[in-house]
């Protein structure tokens, strides 16, 4: 166990700094000039200068890498050259409300996912099961834009059951939530009810029947946990669809998030806001899925952890 | 019952006159929402330099000079009084007396003199520090070789003198940009780099509160120097809000502002519906939209190719592809910029003589090219109008549809871009003075690598003219210098480094509890979008 942690702690590890590499030296080939952003339209080639050696941005790019991972290793995400502010203080600010609606949307996906797939597979080959898989289909196919639009349209505009976007109350989550939630939801649903189908033809589950244990106990104690193993799996996998999926969310309900500031950020081609946010983000997806693996096991005793 | 009665009998007799019901005078109280979508970058003068943040940082700081709300013209700010030496080369300023910042402290010459010696200081990066250039010392500043400009001179706690290293016309202007500001020392020595997050200064109102990413909240400043202003108590930007989401909010009376304006999806119906008639605001941007043609790439360095490019285009359907939010230009200023010529006709839109100017040329079989555009809506489908407009003279054009900052590059390399149709990066003006349309963008100084001369066009005589208008600097003589400036322009036209295609104007829609002395403040020319000093609420206790 001791050497499965380090191991992966030392993978992570290298991931992160492969991942900051990459990123920098992406940003590092974009044609933008942050120098030229920051001295303004009217600025001689003197003061555009004097500002690029300020910024060390007339280092060569490898200089420049390590200095930045330097500062990272001290916590320093730079400072937005837009906003002229400390990129993570920023991120801190941002940081509960994105988690909130990740909470929010996982809620949604293991609710509705989960509630689909298990009366599906409970309900094989019936019309019910058809009715459910075309709107886990739905769910999968509908792209994030539209349906955020939609259902502000339809629930807080027609209905006024919620807020038109916004944040600061449980009202203000439901839509939002719902929205980023859906998605995940439908593929949930279709990975649940194969799963269970896969389990309940298992011989064990004959065996349990078959010593006279009640149906409920047979799916809540035998067949659910195996069946939600790779949903689990999942779960970890998701954040990183979760990270593409507030940038959209976010700015169609105004939820002040990491995924607002980065769409900002990319408008603005505010290098350190990106930098930081990639980063950040590429730590919780790595965390995520560690963490998917250490939880496995105590699911499944079969599985070890090597 | 019979206060109604009073009421419609009134009501009756000035329709009877003919006259308009009273409207009832602003009060001050009252508070209003606008919503923007993307968060306040800075709120640091030195440093905010975009639409958003501009009025804001206006309403939040006074300088030396304003200009009149909703107008163009020229106003004293916190100067009493000013003098300008015959030669143009000394301004003197006497400040108003008794104008505190909102940390309680009297605003002094030493303020004003700090505030531009920041400004300039390449360690504040800004923006703005090259509007100054004309100041005496500003290079040696610029440099790092000084630490504050030798032509501010602080004469009294209550008169700053300020001399220049050449006349300069527009230096008043200068003064009135928000990089002019004045911000008390002692604040910005407590927040360092974080002062535009906590600004203190003294203009009409105060930073109340600022939660990143969700709002804003300023507060009427009580101590304001400007006797009954501003009228609004409180002033909520919420930011982070779709432009689409703001409108319906504003149809829910949530809403008092949509800061980014109709969403272009809705623009026509809103513009159909009769409840929105009374509450959208328009005016003209002191902008200009253009093509530029590169005048270092072959052909375009021959001006009858230039010409040619300027009668092939169709404006007219361009306009039209934008939902007529334009009006069609046919020079480099914009309407409503001294200087601007209402009676100059321009380049006709005739594909013939076109074509036998490019005949003439040498180029009667046509030639190839490419037409760089930023690639956000709806610039690529002005692109591709604009390609079958040339197509139809022999000129094939391919589209480089590219990122904003690629086109900005590309722009501004000599031997790239041969045209450019400026879409989301147009030029517009700094302050209501038509230098600002010369220098950066055609003078020859800014035709260099990285500038935003992107015609490459160096016209040595004009910049000669330019530097003359520019010493008239005597008030009176303004008509005088706005026909050399006029004359200049006419010139640039007739060399056609540019295909000037149109003039963006502004709608704004406000609730309808809002209002302000003159509906031209919500699309002022200077507090840019909006001079939030003046609007009141109908409704204010």
């Amino acid at each position: 166990m001791a050497s499965y942690l380090a191991r992966r702690l030392l993978q992570s590890v290298l991931i992160l700094v492969g991942i900051s590499l990459i990123t920098f030296a992406l940003l590092y080939l974009l044609p933008a000039d942050p120098a030229r952003q920051i001295a303004g339209r009217s600025a001689s080639a003197d003061v555009v200068a004097s500002i690029r050696h300020q910024l060390g941005l007339d280092q060569p790019f490898y200089l420049q890498y390590l200095h930045y991972a330097g500062r990272l290793l001290t916590g320093d995400l730079g400072r937005s050259y837009v906003q002229r502010t400390d990129v993570a203080s920023l991120i801190v600010a941002r940081l509960p409300p994105t988690l909130l609606l990740m909470v929010g949307a996982i809620t949604t996906e293991l609710v509705l996912g989960l509630g689909m797939g298990i009366a599906a597979a409970l309900n094989r080959n019936t019309s019910f099961d058809r009715a459910l898989m075309v709107l886990s289909f739905v769910g999968v196919s509908a792209p994030q834009f539209v349906l955020g639009i939609l259902l502000l349209y339809v629930f807080a505009v027609r209905l006024g059951w919620f807020p038109i976007g916004g944040y600061g109350s449980p009202q203000h989550l439901v839509l939002p939530a719902l929205t980023l939630g859906i998605l995940g939801a439908g593929w949930y649903a279709r990975m649940m009810r194969s799963s269970l189908l896969d389990v309940l033809q298992q011989d064990y589950l004959r065996t349990a029947h078959a010593k006279g244990l009640g149906g409920a106990v047979v799916l809540l104690r035998h067949a659910l946990p195996n069946a939600i193993l790779p949903i689990i799996a999942m779960i970890g996998l998701d954040i990183g669809t979760f990270m593409s999926g507030i940038v959209v969310v976010e700015s169609v309900y105004g939820w002040p998030g990491i995924g607002q500031l980065t769409w900002q950020a990319i408008q603005r081609v505010d290098i350190p806001i990106i930098m930081g946010v990639t980063l950040i983000s590429a730590c919780a997806i790595v965390l995520g899925n560690f963490l998917a693996d250490l939880i496995a096991p105590a699911i499944d005793p079969r599985i070890k952890l090597r | 019952m019979n206060l109604l009665r009073r009421g419609l009998l009134a009501g009756a007799a000035l329709l009877a006159l003919g006259l308009p019901p009273a409207v009832a005078a602003p009060r001050q109280g009252g508070a209003m929402t606008v919503t923007y979508k993307d968060d306040v970058a800075t709120l640091d003068p030195a440093i905010g330099y975009d639409w958003q943040n501009w009025s804001m940082i206006k309403s939040l700081f006074s300088r030396l000079m304003d200009y009149e709300p909703g107008t163009a013209t020229l106003a004293k700010d916190l100067a009493d009084s000013f003098e300008i030496s015959p030669d143009g080369r000394t301004y003197a300023f006497k400040i108003h007396r008794g104008v505190k910042f909102t940390n309680g402290r009297e605003v002094t010459a030493e303020d004003v003199s700090y505030s531009l010696n920041r400004a300039v200081d390449p360690k504040t990066q800004s923006p703005g520090a090259s509007f100054f250039h004309a100041v005496k010392g500003y290079d040696e500043v610029a440099a790092g070789k000084a630490t504050s400009l030798s032509g501010v001179i602080v004469v009294d706690p209550y008169t700053i003198r300020i001399e220049l290293s050449q006349p300069d016309a527009t230096f008043l202007h200068v003064l009135g940009l928000n990089f002019a500001s004045v911000v008390p020392k002692e604040e910005v020595a407590k927040y360092g780099a974080d002062f535009g997050k906590h600004p203190v200064g003294s203009g009409a109102f105060r930073l109340a509160e600022w939660s990143l990413g969700q709002r804003l909240v300023l507060e009427r400043n009580k101590d304001y120097f400007k006797p009954g202003l501003p009228y609004l108590d409180k002033i909520t930007f919420e930011v982070g809000q779709e432009p689409l989401v703001a409108l319906l909010r504003l149809q829910r009376g949530e809403v008092d502002i949509p800061g980014d304006g109709i969403p272009p999806a809705k623009f026509l119906d809103v513009m159909k519906d009769p409840q929105y008639k009374s509450l959208i605001v328009q005016g003209h941007q002191l902008q200009t939209g253009y093509v530029t043609i590169k005048n270092t790439i072959k052909p375009f360095d021959d001006v009858r190719v230039r010409r040619a490019v300027n009668m092939a285009i169709n404006k007219e359907r361009i306009v039209r592809i934008i939902n007529g939010r334009a009006a069609i230009a046919n020079q480099v200023l914009p309407p409503g910029m001294p200087g601007y010529d209402a009676s100059y006709k321009g380049y006709p839109y005739d594909t013939a003589q076109a074509k036998a100017l490019l005949k003439e040329a040498g180029l009667a079989g046509g030639f190839s090219t490419e037409l760089y555009v930023n690639n956000t809506d709806p610039n690529p489908r002005i692109a591709q109008a604009i390609q079958q407009d040339l197509a139809a003279v022999g000129i094939k054009a391919s589209i480089k549809s590219l990122d904003q900052a690629n086109v900005i590059a590309a722009g501004g390399e000599p031997d790239q871009a041969p045209l450019i149709w400026s879409g989301g990066m147009a030029w517009s003006a700094d302050f209501p003075d038509p230098s600002d349309f010369y220098g950066p963008i055609l003078g020859c100084a800014s035709a260099t690598k990285g500038g935003w001369n992107w015609a490459y066009y160096c016209n040595k005589d004009l910049d000669g003219a330019a530097t003359e208008a520019d010493a008239i600097a005597d008030p009176a003589k303004a008509d005088e210098r706005a026909k050399k400036w006029g004359g200049i322009f006419t010139r640039i036209m007739e060399d056609a480094p540019w295909v000037p295609i149109f003039n963006e104007t502004r709608y704004t829609i406000h609730s309808a509890r809002i209002a302000g002395p003159d509906d031209a403040v919500f699309v002022d020319p200077v507090h840019t979008p909006i001079n939030f000093d003046v609007v009141y609420a109908k409704d204010a206790q």
